[in-house]
């Protein structure tokens, strides 16, 4: 341990050091300005936001189990699919990775001591608050029965429910978003360590500041469209409702200017999450960095170019249709060379399936069928017979769930031993990522096949045909809802009972493994120096201290030529 | 085994002109998609089992990256979706472009029911189409945005308030088939479905489940008083059915979206502003002008039928209600 970049172990610091038991109480907390638990409370919350949303498609999944009413109305049903969809998107996926792993892990990561608008972070994070307040209060006291796309005429003339109380809670959200999106901007370009060019960024801030960029350049016409929502439906302003003389396709273009590009605010942080995971416990280098890194970038800006592409049926002129059908497919192909680079990764590695790599290569079998079967979608023929079928359901959970949410559960394990200086259960571990990918596939794929049969989506009631089908995907989803509950049990029980974490347990070598497990509040004493952060034979098991360390001498130092990227 | 194939075959049977090409696109797609997955997917297995870590060895070196072959893993899959672009977009085309000859019907989607309406006045909640003739749909809807969608025919088009929107198709077999909507519109948008029926155009090729042939259903449907010649109720139940008014409406007394078409004729009926008496005038008028007096414990949720329904269906209805009674 002759480095300096090398803090001491866990073991040698006293407990007060670390973040956790730097102060008490609940101001600490309330008022804490430090990223990490700003990060663990955005963990809190999203986590609480999932579950909320997984009760929701649990109770439709069961109210599926025939296709005539059953044990909910109606109505009912239309709230559930509903407030599933929008807590799912606004108060989970959304915020998750960024707010939960991205706020905690993006400055560690840069050998930083904070982002750089601490405040601005803290203030963020109340915005959730007050964001998933007004949802909570639109749930709790009339409902919301339009769809999380709160498609015009219906939500501004027709539906019975609060719609203005959570599109302001969308709109307060997107600011959270926004808040976090320009925080990441900030820090990666001024505080990054000495050495740490560009390219020398882990693959996990590439991807966040590519989501950044998002976040900060389209959620604004989000806010907007939500505004001119709340306007025509309380004063009567006419922008999209016919009889007031406006366009309601007009919304669905506004709306989807923001969210399409939010589903990549949504996979792009869980892609950069797995970069790091197959990496690292393949024990050797990303296979093409560049290409990963630009096609992180690719995918942030040809996402603004194709949100037409959920209105094929819409009535949108034939020939906007067939530039964002031809635009659509230009997506694909970033996403296709993401996959092809992590398989070259694991070519000739060390590969050492640990929770966090079952859930990455979960994440590679469910990520490819959720992106080939977007080419059906992204067909103009096939999409006409597919649209706003259970096809489409199908292919966005299984981009969304079987790809950011399984990628977010496989960061949460990567990185927990980190946030909370405790290691879990290994096996229970792998076997919660078992369970959850053989659920998933139950619960989604026969969706596929329903879908193509021609069973619409958002519908109560179903025809027979289609019920074993909906069988199948109820018994699968109360399997998945089981498989996350383990994982969630998994590692609340390694908070009492787990050993206490080593600060590189798994012998990565991006900064946030260099300092102790939990992290000291300052993160580092003193700015580390950086060589390449894939470089994993610069770490070497230690048996003493069951943690891999530096290799004598950090491998690389800067020369004269490159500056850090502050100075 | 029959049953298990026909689980797993992911599509109702081909009842339009398009359906053959849309299909084929699909499965182009299915066993393009299915090559690259099996191949992702056993890459991955081999190399998991092939590199499993040794405890003590490192990997052997292999080189970080490799220009040409990410360049290669670049090109081939946008060569291929550039084909895909191009067939779905020439099928679209075809969707899109009508011949110029077709059968047109008027469409009118509303929450929660569809009308459609033929040059002779025909009005009718199913839609009645003739075999091998290209129809085309000229759609509106009164209120919120719907969606028309044929399974069997794979063609679908939103239904948007304040435009016409189109849509065409040739149905090639008599039958009968599902039809969708599949923009959610509300409450009961999943009850928004009805039936697609393809009437044969001659005689000799009616079937036991279609058993009239276009002509012959346009002629009754154009009339369903059929000139008098069958008593006004079972005319008023012809014309209920032909506008779909028992989504909303029961003939049990039990209490759906609307009230019960039985049980208050010729009483008092609570409204939201007092009171009404429900006889002959009250349902014209609610036909009409359904909001003038809205039935307390119900919402204005009604169309108006005015300029849809005659007078004299309009009386039939009336002797049906109270035939029902």
């Amino acid at each position: 341990m002759t480095s300096h970049v090398m803090p001491a172990h866990s073991d040698s610091h006293s407990s007060a050091d670390n973040y956790l038991t730097a102060s008490k109480g609940f101001l600490s907390w309330a008022m804490t300005l430090d990223h990490k638990r700003i990060g663990l409370m955005y963990l809190i919350g999203t986590m609480t936001a999932m579950f909320i949303g997984g009760f929701l498609a649990l109770l439709l999944r069961a109210e599926h189990l025939s296709g005539t009413p059953g044990f909910v109305s109606h109505d009912t049903y239309n709230q559930l699919f509903t407030l599933h969809g929008a807590i799912m998107v606004f108060l989970f996926i959304i915020p998750s990775i960024p707010g939960a792993l991205g706020n905690f892990i993006l400055p560690v990561m840069l050998g930083a001591k904070d982002v750089a608008f601490p405040r601005m972070n803290l203030c963020s994070f109340y915005l959730w608050v007050f964001g998933a307040i007004f949802f909570v209060g639109a749930l709790l006291t009339t409902g919301l029965d339009t769809g999380w796309t709160f498609y015009t005429p219906y939500s501004t003339n027709t539906s019975q429910t609060n719609v203005v109380l959570a599109t302001l809670g969308a709109f307060i959200l997107g600011f959270s978003s926004i808040f976090t999106g320009l925080n990441f901007i900030v820090t990666i370009h001024t505080m990054r360590p000495p050495g740490m060019t560009w390219f020398r960024m882990p693959l996990f801030l590439w991807s966040l500041y590519a989501t950044a960029i998002i976040q900060v350049l389209a959620t604004p016409v989000l806010g907007i469209t939500l505004l001119l929502l709340a306007a025509e439906r309380m004063f009567g302003l006419g922008i999209f409702d016919p009889k007031l003389g406006g366009d309601p396709v007009l919304y669905q273009h506004f709306f989807w200017f923001y969210s399409h590009p939010a589903v990549y605010i949504m996979i792009l942080p869980g892609m950069g999450i797995i970069s790091e995971l197959i990496s690292t416990f393949s024990r050797k280098a990303i296979f093409g960095y560049r290409f990963i890194a630009f096609s992180s970038m690719a995918i942030a800006l040809l996402g603004f170019l194709v949100w037409g592409h959920h209105m094929f049926a819409s009535g949108q002129s034939e020939m906007v249709t067939i530039i964002f059908s031809a635009l659509t497919f230009s997506v694909s192909i970033p996403s296709a060379i993401k996959v092809f680079n992590w398989l070259a990764t694991m070519y000739k590695g060390s590969i050492v399936l640990a929770t966090p790599m079952c859930y990455a290569l979960s994440f590679l079998f469910l990520f490819t069928i959720g992106g080939l079967t977007g080419l059906f979608l992204g067909a103009l023929a096939t999409d006409i017979h597919l649209h706003d079928t259970y096809f489409v359901v199908a292919h966005f959970h299984y981009v969304m769930m079987g790809g950011t949410l399984v990628a977010f559960v496989g960061g949460l394990f990567y990185w927990w031993p980190k946030m909370t200086g405790k290691m879990y259960n290994e096996f229970w571990g792998q076997i919660s990522a078992l369970i959850v990918f053989v659920a998933f596939n139950l619960t989604f794929f026969p969706q596929f096949v329903m879908g193509s049969r021609g069973m619409p989506r958002r519908y109560y009631n179903y025809l027979p045909e289609f019920q074993v089908y909906h069988v199948l995907s109820t018994i699968g989803a109360f399997l998945l809802g089981f498989g996350l509950l383990l994982a969630a049990i998994v590692l609340i029980t390694s908070l009492f009972k787990g050993r206490k974490a080593p600060a590189n347990p798994w012998g990565a070598a991006t900064l946030e493994w260099q300092c102790s497990s939990p992290p000291p509040l300052a993160n580092f004493e003193k700015t580390p120096t950086v060589g390449n952060p894939y470089d994993m034979q610069s770490v070497v098991w230690d048996p003493d201290t069951e943690s891999f360390v530096r290799r004598g001498e950090v491998p690389i130092v800067p020369d004269e030529s490159e500056q850090p990227a502050h100075a | 085994m029959e049953t298990f194939r026909n689980l797993l075959d992911p599509f109702p049977s081909q009842q339009s002109t398009f359906a053959a090409n849309v299909d084929a696109i699909y499965y182009f797609i299915f066993w393009l998609s299915t090559f690259f997955f099996v191949v992702i997917v056993a890459m991955m297995c081999y190399f998991v089992v092939k590199y499993r870590r040794v405890e003590g060895q490192e990997p052997e070196k292999s080189p970080s990256h490799n220009t040409p072959l990410e360049v290669t893993w670049s090109v081939i899959p946008g060569i291929l979706v550039l084909g895909i672009f191009w067939w779905g977009f020439t099928g679209y085309v075809d969707m899109r472009s009508p011949p110029a000859e077709t059968y047109d019907i008027n469409v009118t989607a509303q929450m929660w029911s569809w009308q459609f309406k033929y040059g002779t006045g025909a009005v009718d909640a199913e839609l009645h189409v003739p075999v091998g003739t290209p129809v085309r749909l000229i759609m509106q809807s009164k209120d919120v945005i719907h969606s028309l969608f044929v399974p069997a025919f794979r063609v679908k088009q939103d239904v948007v308030p304040g435009r016409y929107s189109g849509l065409w198709f040739e149905a090639k077999e008599v039958g009968t088939f599902d039809l969708f909507c599949t923009e959610y519109c509300g409450q009961k948008h999943s009850d928004m479905i009805t039936k697609v029926v393809v009437h044969a155009t001659d005689e000799e090729n009616v079937t036991e489940e279609v058993p009239q042939t276009f002509d012959q259903w346009l002629e009754v449907a154009s009339d369903p008083l059929e000139g008098g010649r069958i008593p006004l109720e079972d005319a008023g139940k012809k014309v209920v059915g032909m506008f779909g008014c028992l989504q909303c409406h029961s003939i049990d007394g039990s209490k759906k979206v609307g009230p019960s078409f039985k049980g208050h004729f010729g009483q008092q009926v609570e409204t939201r502003d007092g009171s009404v008496l429900m006889d002959e005038n009250y349902i014209r008028e609610s036909i009409l002008e359904p909001n003038a007096k809205i039935r307390q414990g119900y919402d204005p949720k009604m169309p108006s039928f005015k300029g849809a329904m005659k007078d004299e269906w309009i009386d039939a209805v009336i002797a049906y209600i109270k035939s029902i009674q």
